[in-house]
């Protein structure tokens, strides 16, 4: 059922988008102005959901530290798993951010008789993940080709690298097909890996088929339902320089491609998606463990807060202590001596 | 509460259905209620407790009840909390955030390995109160409710909060895995903190904060009686070594302040432990002193909230201060140690009024505590033997084959993870590891930190600390690993319940005692059994 309905909303934007491609003045809207809107409530959100975590205090230091910290000099630290300063913090972001180092650690647990734990290595989630991630990457890139005039040589190069298997006519990209392999992988597992069916929510399904969606619409508009690409550059060079025009018969399957990506803009700043952004912001990886060197503030600290106080403890207990030998700070009155 | 028996829970672990074995519930879990069972949730608190420390809505209530006698405004006593907390806690909000519901912290909860229940998956136990916020607080929730995974704060909700959050160590063993770092931990907390403001909580919880703050430490064990029990244990060790060793207490001028968990002082086998760490700063010559007031190296604060545990940690420093010390020596304790470490100093400092600590033997300056001013024993310790200041026979230690077992918060939240190591290695002739997805960062907890090492609730402990039994099971049968060895006080005595259940045979020490065993005194008579009383190798019979 949890993927049921995500699924019927992918198809009802299909169907929106093949029916405003015939019908003139929508086209404008769907082609033209949706963009602009999209956009504008990705950057707007994007960055309001950032500011908004950024204006968040961080009143502990709190890393999660996965390595010996720097402590006696003669004992070996892990700079990356464990930083103690700024320049290691970049060092185990980059390893998050680029290379999914968390997820690289993945194991599978088993229980069986005995019973018998056991941990086994596990790396498609990060595998799948990767390459899922960089596809995307690349393929962002290569569509800056198309609001870019002229088109930069790095956009060219991996273009080409993308191609280089020169499958094909036009050329095959390989991070199409990975892209969509690895959607399929992701969408699979929650489907068939029972933790993670019970877990997943209509909010994980959607934006995979989503993708999912995209990334065939794409295929499909450069080799099945081909699309007039020099129409599709003169609209998109119009988006960009401000200045739109809607060149005729461009062909619906580039509306349903739009659509679909203008769906995904939208929808990203108010979803799990944003952990784009916030990977960056995670205070128990981008903090460093050097927290008995150098104190951190917290903003809100309370400083009314004190201890139940030594005199309150010693009046409680004077006599006691002072019966058993242990050093006080006022001696007892003479009267109450009297009274023991 | 009785022990399970092992036959059935080990069949049940490992056999009964559950979402560990392969079986999928078959309601979706935003649509279940949450069920009491008298060995599924901790005594509630005595209200007089909650009175004394100024909690509110302080009541007697019962977890099995259906009526948990809430205050008529209880949502929005908790929608406001919650309001305050995403505002004042970055990793609160972003945790609510970011997840993408991955599962890849899924099977490594020792909770969910041990239940298979889904709810003890790290991501759906945070998803029990993801869903609310997203509710309340973002507008996918408000836009599209369920489809968005959202849903409404009820009593059902809330009463599930409270059985999840009691099934949490704040081990952090899921963060390491998380791909954007989300810690649990620190959505336990939060939860729990949200839960106090409606009056529920547990008694084994608040009675250690509540002791702690009036006489200083868990037990609620007097000066008088404290200083007692450390007197007997130093009779033991002239018993064992022939060697009287001074027992400083409260003593102006000072070099160093130690402190310790309170359990090394009264619970076996904690005091085995205490005895380390007198033979070793008798044997050091130390001018040191252990203090009363501040005679709690432990802070359930941590489990309770920031404002307790900051109140609760603020008596080392005062302590400190009164007594002149240069700086403070911490005793061997896992939750201590991640309060020392990340907390205090930001809480309660800066602590201008003591010196970088120095070692008064080597001549080390701890630099790595250059700010919070205190070192941990194992530091202290691991540099004396480098620079061959002690003067071991680890072959007094020869009847223990050890393992190693990390603790959750020396180990991933300070990085502690070398040093004991390198005094194993100098204190006793062989020990060894667990399995490696089991140790270091990847350590599994006891099952019973957090204040969850109470008797109602072994049902639970026993399953919670299977990962950690598990491994200790596998070094016993292929090493004859006879010593589960450690540096926290919680575990000392949580370990204990465990592998005497699953492992029986193996015993459970800190790494100090195995130091003090080891120790060649000056003027000792030759020793013919350990710390415990128990003969030497080669002295049996």
């Amino acid at each position: 059922m949890k993927v049921l309905y995500p699924f019927i909303a992918v198809l009802a934007l299909v169907a929106v988008a093949l029916v405003g491609s015939q019908i003139s003045g929508l086209q404008y809207l769907l082609g033209v102005a949706l963009p602009y809107l999209a956009f504008a409530i990705f950057l707007g959100g994007f960055v309001y959901r950032v500011l908004q975590w950024a204006k968040t205090p961080v009143p502990f230091r709190i890393p999660t530290t996965c390595g010996q910290e720097k402590s006696l000099s003669w004992i070996k630290r892990d700079p990356l798993d464990c930083p103690n300063n700024k320049l290691e913090v970049v060092g185990r972001m980059f390893l998050e951010v680029f290379l999914f180092r968390s997820l690289f650690r993945n194991t599978k647990a088993e229980i069986g008789e005995g019973p018998q734990l056991s941990y086994g290595s596990s790396k498609y989630l990060w595998l799948f993940g990767i390459l899922f991630h960089y596809s995307f990457l690349v393929i962002v890139l290569r569509h800056l080709r198309l609001f870019t005039e002229p088109i930069p040589l790095f956009v060219k190069v991996i273009e080409f690298g993308d191609g280089i298997l020169q499958l094909g006519a036009p050329t095959i990209y390989q991070t199409d097909l990975v892209l969509l392999g690895a959607v399929a992988f992701l969408l699979g597992r929650r489907l068939i890996m029972p933790q993670l069916r019970y877990l997943s929510l209509p909010a994980d399904y959607f934006p995979l088929l989503l993708i999912f969606s995209i990334g065939l619409s794409g295929i499909l508009m450069r080799w099945v339902f081909r699309v007039d690409i020099v129409a599709v550059k003169q609209l998109t060079d119009g988006i960009a320089s401000f200045s739109p025009v809607l060149p005729d018969g461009i062909g619906p399957m580039f509306f349903v491609h739009v659509v679909l990506v203008c769906t995904l803009l939208i929808y990203f700043p108010f979803s799990k998606l944003m952990h784009m952004g916030g990977v960056f912001l995670s205070p128990t990886r981008n903090m460093s463990n050097n927290n008995r060197a150098v104190r951190h503030i917290n903003p809100w600290n309370d400083p009314n807060i004190k201890p139940h106080s030594y005199a309150a403890y010693e009046d409680e207990f004077r006599e006691f202590m002072v019966e058993a030998g242990l050093p006080v700070e006022k001696e007892l009155p003479p009267a109450e001596k009297k009274e023991e | 509460m009785a022990l399970p028996k092992l036959e059935e829970l080990s069949k049940s672990v490992a056999k009964g259905p559950s979402l560990m074995t392969g079986g999928i519930p078959r309601h979706d879990w935003l649509e279940t209620t949450p069920v009491f069972k008298p060995e599924n949730f901790p005594y509630p608190t005595n209200p007089k407790r909650l009175e004394y420390l100024g909690f509110p809505n302080p009541r007697v209530w019962s977890p099995e009840d259906e009526d948990w006698k809430l205050p008529e405004n209880w949502k929005d006593i908790i929608l406001q909390g919650f309001k305050e907390r995403i505002d004042k806690f970055r990793s609160f909000r972003i945790f609510m955030d970011c997840c993408v519901r991955c599962g890849a912290c899924a099977d490594k909860c020792h909770f969910f390995l041990g239940t298979g229940d889904p709810k003890n998956m790290p991501v759906l136990r945070a998803e029990l109160i993801r869903s609310v916020y997203r509710n309340d607080f973002t507008t996918a929730g408000k836009l599209f409710g369920k489809l968005s995974g959202a849903r409404d704060l009820t009593v059902d909700v809330l009463k599930e909060w409270a059985q999840y959050a009691y099934q949490c160590t704040e081990c952090r063993r899921c963060s390491i895995f998380c791909p954007y770092g989300i810690d649990t931990c620190e959505i336990t907390m939060m939860m729990r903190e949200l839960l106090h403001l409606v009056g529920i909580s547990i008694n084994w919880c608040m009675e250690p904060v509540s002791n702690s703050n009036r006489t200083g430490n868990h037990m609620g064990l007097q000066p008088h009686t404290y200083y007692e029990n450390v007197q007997y244990l130093a009779e033991d060790i002239e018993e064992i070594t022939g060697v009287k060793v001074d027992v400083p207490f409260n003593k102006k001028g000072a070099d160093i302040l130690f402190i310790t968990p309170s359990a090394d002082v009264f619970a076996e086998p904690g005091i085995y432990t205490c005895m380390g760490y007198l033979i070793l700063f008798h044997y050091l010559g130390l001018n040191y002193t252990w203090s009363t007031y501040a005679s709690e190296g432990g802070n359930f604060g941590l489990f309770t909230s920031n404002e307790m545990m900051k109140k609760l940690n603020g008596k080392m420093y005062a302590e400190a201060k009164r007594l002149g010390v240069k700086w403070i020596l911490g005793g061997e304790c896992g939750h201590m140690w991640r309060v020392v470490h990340q907390y205090m100093d930001t809480m309660n400092g800066p602590a201008d009024f003591l010196e970088v600590p120095v070692s008064p033997i080597t001549g080390t300056r701890f630099d790595n505590a250059a700010s919070t001013k205190m070192v941990h024993i194992s530091e202290f310790t691991a540099d004396l033997i480098k620079n061959g200041k002690l003067k071991l026979d680890p072959s007094r230690n020869a009847h223990r084959i050890p393992t190693f077992h990390d603790s959750c918060n020396p180990a991933r939240a300070m990085g502690l993870l070398e040093e004991p190591r390198y005094i194993l290695d100098h204190v006793v002739p062989k020990w060894h590891e667990m399995p490696e997805n089991t140790i270091r960062e990847k350590t599994f907890c006891c099952g019973s930190g957090t204040a969850l090492n109470t008797d109602e609730i072994m049902d639970l402990r026993m399953r919670s600390g299977l990962p950690r039994a598990n491994a200790v099971k596998f070094v016993q049968d292929k090493f004859n690993v006879n010593m589960l060895s450690c540096v926290c006080a919680i575990d000392r005595a949580t370990l204990l319940s465990l592998v005497n259940y699953w492992t029986p045979g193996v015993e459970v020490c800190g790494i100090s005692e195995l130091v003090g065993n080891a120790l060649i005194l000056d003027g000792e008579q030759k020793r013919e059994t350990g710390l415990r009383f128990e003969p030497l190798a080669g002295m049996e019979g």
